[in-house]
């Protein structure tokens, strides 16, 4: 069980600077999730705190110690890799055990510790077995068990579910869940998914470009996002962004108008605040998407909840939204 | 599915492998056949009629303490080689291996050697350790030591040993890097963060997961030694002194070019025949059971 953090991390390669300075106290036992789009430097922030890659400047502090100079194997990290990394000419016991017996720990407590991993995992039946004969999802378990054997104070994970197929990918966000409740460790965790993020995360860190545009819980992230980029990146379908002059936007900084497609309303023509044309309609079931294009030509989608009536393609509909479900960003994308 | 291209008749596919079958007729068949039947005979003096002995020439090499001590040359000789060349290539593969910027320039220098003939490294080695102009065995003198490889044997093998082995670093060495840049970082990686050391890591990771690399280029390396040092050995010692040098090949040469014994040089052929055949047995063997991770 430890505490984590970041102060003004930064990282280059060679003359590239690309991560450009991150902060972050993270609480010990909290569920940190790193999302971004990919090369956006959430690997390499990672493995920063691992300490497989040198910290240009700033320092990664683990339970309080600055850790800049440490061996990873002497932070007391585990981590999962997201192609599993597993040692394949080793069973999958030696695999778990690998680390318990470099620490020395005696035979008999290696054994009960990989067993009552492997019982957690539902892994018992193959622990005989390499990694070539398991399945992807069963590597990716031994993965998991390879780094909760060794008890470490801090769990990382490098996008450990990209690997697999998408029922799967969401039974096994799910397990990852409920593991690091029930084990209680600070864990930081990277995916380029926004929706894995939003689940798993107490808070998540959305990167862009190497700058941690915002640091907050998933649901106040997504509710009041930073910037534009943040709001573009969290929610599917991402917020509709409108010029602020066609939307007659009073606030003289405002560039952009962003408004979440379940913030949309769609109501007779000559209604509303904007005019629009249904180009096209989704139904998914539960809920029906309407994408419709403004006077300028830019596209904008509306969520609405499948009883309400939806629009026919092709007509003449006017677009409303409430002032308070309003954000108004700035010439840098900024909230203003 | 078949995903081989199977052809209809006969005459095309003979067609095809016939320029090879011509080449391994000619080259290895007909010589091959001619040393099987040739070590079944002994020449009179003069040469000029054969005398049938059936597997006398056999029996009596068998029996023979120089070609038991042959034997034992070679022996030493193969292992010597192959260890050196195969321990040095590893080691630099290694140093390469982590060596992420500029190991274009180390590897295509590396490779160099592997380009030279068997017989120019021989006389490259030799000048550096000729007894009286030599580079090396004059700064050896500096130091004390007396090099003369011409009438000590130890020396003598040493040289050929160090001769042998230096053009087949680079070839090890190229085996080595690929196999170990074909082991994912993150496996490393992983092993780093579960405490293991540099040294921890090569021997319980990096080694095991080489170990197909490196049973294939020892197969490799004890032919080479066994077959395509002649020209090492020709040029820096002639098999000597007191025949510390005379490996099975070189036995075949020089009983047979040299002492003009064609029989018993035939049958010595045949004996080479065999171990070639034998080692590449176990190299198919291992092939196909080897483990693909
Ligand atoms: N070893 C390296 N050398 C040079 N550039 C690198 C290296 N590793 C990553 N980068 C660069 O750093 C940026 C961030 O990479 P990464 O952290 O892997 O992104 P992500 O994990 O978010 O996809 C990318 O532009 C990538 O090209
Ligand atoms: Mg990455």
């Amino acid at each position: 069980m430890a505490t984590v953090k970041l102060d003004s991390l930064k990282k280059s390669f060679g003359k590239t600077e690309v991560i450009h300075g991150v902060d972050i106290d993270i609480k010990d036992g909290e569920f940190i999730v790193i999302v971004g789009p990919s090369g956006c430097g959430k690997s390499t922030l990672l493995r920063m705190v691992a300490g497989l890659e040198t910290v240009t400047s700033g320092t990664v502090q683990i339970d309080g110690a600055v850790v800049n100079d440490r061996e990873p194997m002497d932070r007391d990290i585990a981590m999962v890799f997201q192609n599993y990394a597993l040692y394949p000419h080793m069973s999958v016991f030696d695999n778990m055990a690998y680390g318990l017996k470099i620490a020395g720990t005696p035979k008999a407590e290696i054994a009960e510790r990989v067993d009552t991993a492997a019982k957690l995992l539902q892994l018992e039946s193959y622990l005989k077995r390499r990694p070539r004969e398991l399945s992807g999802g069963q590597r990716q378990r031994v993965a998991m068990g390879r780094a909760i054997v060794r008890k470490p104070s801090v769990f990382l994970f490098d996008e450990p579910l990209s690997n697999l197929d998408a029922k799967l990918r969401v039974q096994m966000r799910l397990e990852i869940k409920q593991l690091q409740r029930r084990l209680g460790v600070t864990s930081l965790y990277v995916t380029h998914d926004q929706v894995e993020a939003m689940t798993l995360a107490d808070r998540m860190i959305v990167m862009n470009a190497g700058v941690a545009d915002q640091i907050g819980a998933p649901l106040e992230v997504y509710a009041n996002p930073a910037t534009e980029f943040v709001a573009g990146f969290i929610g599917s379908p991402p917020t509709n962004f409108v010029n602020a002059d066609l939307a007659g936007i009073g606030n003289p900084d405002a560039v952009k108008l962003g408004v979440r497609p379940e913030h949309l309303n769609v109501m007779p023509s000559g209604s509303g605040r904007l005019a629009a044309k249904v180009m096209y309609t989704e139904a998914l079931g539960a809920e029906t998407l309407t994408h419709l294009e403004l006077a300028d030509g830019t596209m904008v989608t509306a969520r609405q909840s499948a009883t309400e009536a939806g629009a026919a393609e092709g007509t003449e509909v006017g677009l409303d939204w409430q002032d308070g479900d309003e954000m108004l960003f700035d010439r840098n994308g900024k909230r203003c | 599915m078949e995903k081989r291209v199977t052809f209809k008749g006969l005459w095309l596919p003979l067609l095809l492998v016939l320029p090879q079958i011509v080449i391994t007729a000619v080259f290895f068949f007909y010589p091959a056949g001619q040393a099987i039947w040739q070590s079944l005979f002994i020449p009179d003096p003069f040469g000029l009629s054969m005398k049938y002995v059936g597997l006398g020439n056999f029996e009596y090499l068998l029996g023979n303490p120089y070609y038991r001590a042959s034997f034992v040359t070679t022996a030493v000789f193969s292992i010597l080689v192959t260890v050196v060349s195969m321990g040095i290539a590893l080691y630099l593969a290694v140093l390469a291996d982590r060596l992420i910027k500029g190991s274009g320039v180390y590897r295509t220098l590396l490779i160099w050697p592997y380009a030279v003939a068997p017989a120019v490294a021989g006389v490259l080695w030799l000048f550096m350790f000729n007894t009286r102009v030599g580079v090396v065995s004059w700064y050896l003198g500096l130091l004390g030591y007396d090099w003369n490889h011409v009438l000590n044997g130890e020396e003598a093998m040493g040289l050929v040993v160090v001769a042998s082995a230096w053009g087949r670093i680079s070839y090890n060495f190229l085996f080595f890097l690929a196999g170990l840049q074909a082991i994912p970082k993150s496996v490393i990686e992983a092993a780093a963060i579960d405490g293991a050391r540099f040294w921890t890591r090569f021997r319980t990771i990096v080694f095991p997961l080489l170990s197909p690399t490196t049973f294939f280029l020892l197969v490799v390396n004890i032919v080479y030694a066994f077959f395509e040092t002649f020209g090492v050995i020709h040029t820096i010692t002639s098999g000597g002194p007191q025949q510390s040098t005379t490996i099975l090949v070189y036995k075949v040469y020089a009983d047979g070019f040299v002492g003009q014994d064609l029989g018993s040089s035939a049958a010595q052929s045949v004996i080479l025949l065999v171990i070639v055949g034998l080692l590449t047995i176990v190299q198919f063997k291992f092939i196909e059971r080897r483990v693909h991770y």
